[in-house]
């Protein structure tokens, strides 16, 4: 089992602080939702337990270790923009690639049609990108999933079948899922721990 | 163009005209149509090598039409196919109303709006007909309204000019825009930043207030809320529905459908490039009163109603 935890983390933008000396764990067993009201800080917090923002003040741990500097972080934050996230130069299999070895099964589970591996983002539609995101993260292996909105991108139908298929993938190889969402009915579907941050 | 002017204002809800019915509680003002878009089909040219039995993509709408290329690549075994994606679509938009698109993620809803707004690849093949207010139109002349009578949000965040300021691409009247920039919370500096210096969810508000800048009668919105939060994203769906108000139209394609159903007037049911279902959006109230197994099985789907699906997708 691992943890993921923030220590007396402070951030703030210019004069707007979003986190003073605020503290948070999450371990590997758990589908944690975060929630607060709108501008509180959910993309700012996935940012910094990504290893994308860094805190002003205070760290974040992986096992007790601040995240690795170098190569893919086993943090990995998927978020409701795919078309920003893939490099448009790139086909898709050479991004994958660069995440890792393909594995047909993870394709398959996420609805990749082969044929998509020799496109360009651009020749995609925004949930067909979204599912190259989700598999580019699982490509990393890693210790923690942060599901940034995901969904948004996805119809009704394929939002289940690929929250099913993430729920156990995570279980399985336990994986700790952190996610966002507006909708309550997914949020209670989904996470067995809501954290408020307005409760910090 | 053809200037002939459309016949299109009268005829009684349930009746078939223009290739398409609508649901008998549809808004219907007058039976103007501000957009009708008749047996669209879009398709894209594919080269797929030989030997390997090519088979058409599962899932996609697939009348193929193939051709042998010879000359200068007769040695090589690449051959050349169509790929349609969208096969015979028909919906309208009336004065008055917003009509809600949702259905399967890659089911050619980016492509219907693309096609719209006179946007295609070079390798893109486009058939249909399109009227907008009653006039038929063509590449050119779907081109010349884009921006001014028919406003786009645009799915990809990335659509913005990245070489351009903010306040500069938005344009219009500042005291507008000051106005829409407070309504969508974004601060004033947002209008010297460059692209690449917003995050996913300024730059779909900046797309959203571009959209509501100028004075179209018209708005194509490509999944306008992903990034906003949900207070935004009510606000958007109310701003969408005082523009119908005001005598004009919305195409709403979102896969948001509890936030649509606030708002929209009918709902078209989108799969493999198709309309299969067009129904009043009082009828997403249970899934009996929807007709087509695909609405039905999105219904239960919603994590709202029982989060399941069965069968192959
Ligand atoms: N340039 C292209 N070349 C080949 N195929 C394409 C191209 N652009 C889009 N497609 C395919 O056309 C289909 C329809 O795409 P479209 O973007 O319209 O879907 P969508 O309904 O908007 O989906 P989403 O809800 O995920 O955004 C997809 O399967 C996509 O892969
Ligand atoms: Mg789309």
């Amino acid at each position: 089992m691992s943890v993921l935890e923030l220590q007396q983390v402070s951030f703030s933008y210019g004069a707007k602080t979003v986190f003073a000396n605020c503290s948070l764990s999450f371990d590997s067993h758990e589908r944690v939702a975060l929630y607060a009201p709108s501008g509180r800080g959910k993309t700012t917090l996935c940012r910094l337990l990504a290893g994308y923002s860094k805190p002003q003040a205070g760290q974040v741990l992986l096992d007790g270790q601040p995240l690795p500097q170098m190569g893919p972080c086993p943090v990995q934050l998927i978020w409701q923009h795919p078309e920003q996230a893939l490099d448009p130069l790139l086909r898709m299999q050479t991004s994958l690639q660069e995440a890792g070895p393909l594995e047909e099964d993870v394709l398959h589970r996420l609805g990749i049609k082969p044929e998509w591996l020799t496109r360009y983002p651009r020749e995609l539609s925004g949930g067909e990108m979204q599912r190259f995101c989700i598999a580019r993260a699982l490509a990393v292996h890693p210790q923690f999933l942060i599901a940034d909105e995901i969904s948004t991108m996805l119809d009704a139908l394929t939002q289940v079948q690929i929250w099913d298929f993430l729920c156990s993938y995570c279980d399985e190889h336990e994986v700790g899922l952190i996610l966002v969402t507006h909708s309550q009915a997914l949020q209670d579907r989904l996470a067995t721990r809501v954290v408020n941050l307005d409760s910090l | 163009m053809d200037t002939q002017q459309h016949l299109s204002s009268v005829h009684t809800h349930e009746e078939a005209h223009h290739g398409h019915t609508h649901a008998s509680v549809s808004h219907h003002a007058g039976g103007h149509h501000l957009l009708q878009v008749e047996n669209l089909c879009v398709g894209f040219q594919m080269y797929e090598t030989l030997p390997q039995q090519s088979s058409p993509a599962k899932g996609i709408a697939c009348k193929e039409k193939q051709t042998k290329r010879f000359g200068f690549f007769s040695r090589t075994t690449t051959r050349q196919t169509m790929q349609w994606v969208i096969d015979h679509l028909s919906l309208s938009v009336h004065t008055g109303e917003i009509l809600a698109v949702v259905g399967a993620s890659g089911s050619g809803k980016t492509l219907l709006a693309d096609a719209i707004m006179g946007l295609y690849d070079t390798n893109t093949c486009v058939e249909g007909v399109i009227y907008y207010d009653g006039v038929k139109q063509d590449a050119s002349s779907l081109t010349a309204l884009r921006g001014s009578e028919i406003a786009f949000v645009p799915q990809s965040v990335k659509s913005l000019d990245p070489l351009m300021k903010i306040g500069k691409q938005i344009g219009g009247d500042p005291a507008r825009r000051a106005e829409l920039f407070e309504r969508y919370s974004l601060s004033t500096d947002v209008e010297g930043l460059y692209p690449f210096e917003l995050s996913g969810g300024m730059a779909r508000r900046v797309l959203l207030c571009t959209a509501l800048m100028g004075n179209p009668r018209l708005i194509i919105a490509d999944e306008p809320t992903p990034g906003l939060d949900l207070e935004l994203a009510v606000q958007a769906m109310k701003d969408f529905r005082t523009f119908a108000d005001e005598g004009k139209g919305v195409l709403l394609i979102t896969h948001d459908i509890e936030l649509a159903l606030r708002v929209a007037d009918r709902v078209a049911v989108f799969k493999d490039g198709t309309v299969v279902e067009e129904t009043a959006v009082a009828n997403f109230a249970a899934p009996h009163l929807l007709n087509h197994p695909f609405s039905r099985a999105l219904w239960h789907a919603l994590p709202e109603h029982d989060f399941s699906f069965e069968g192959e997708l």
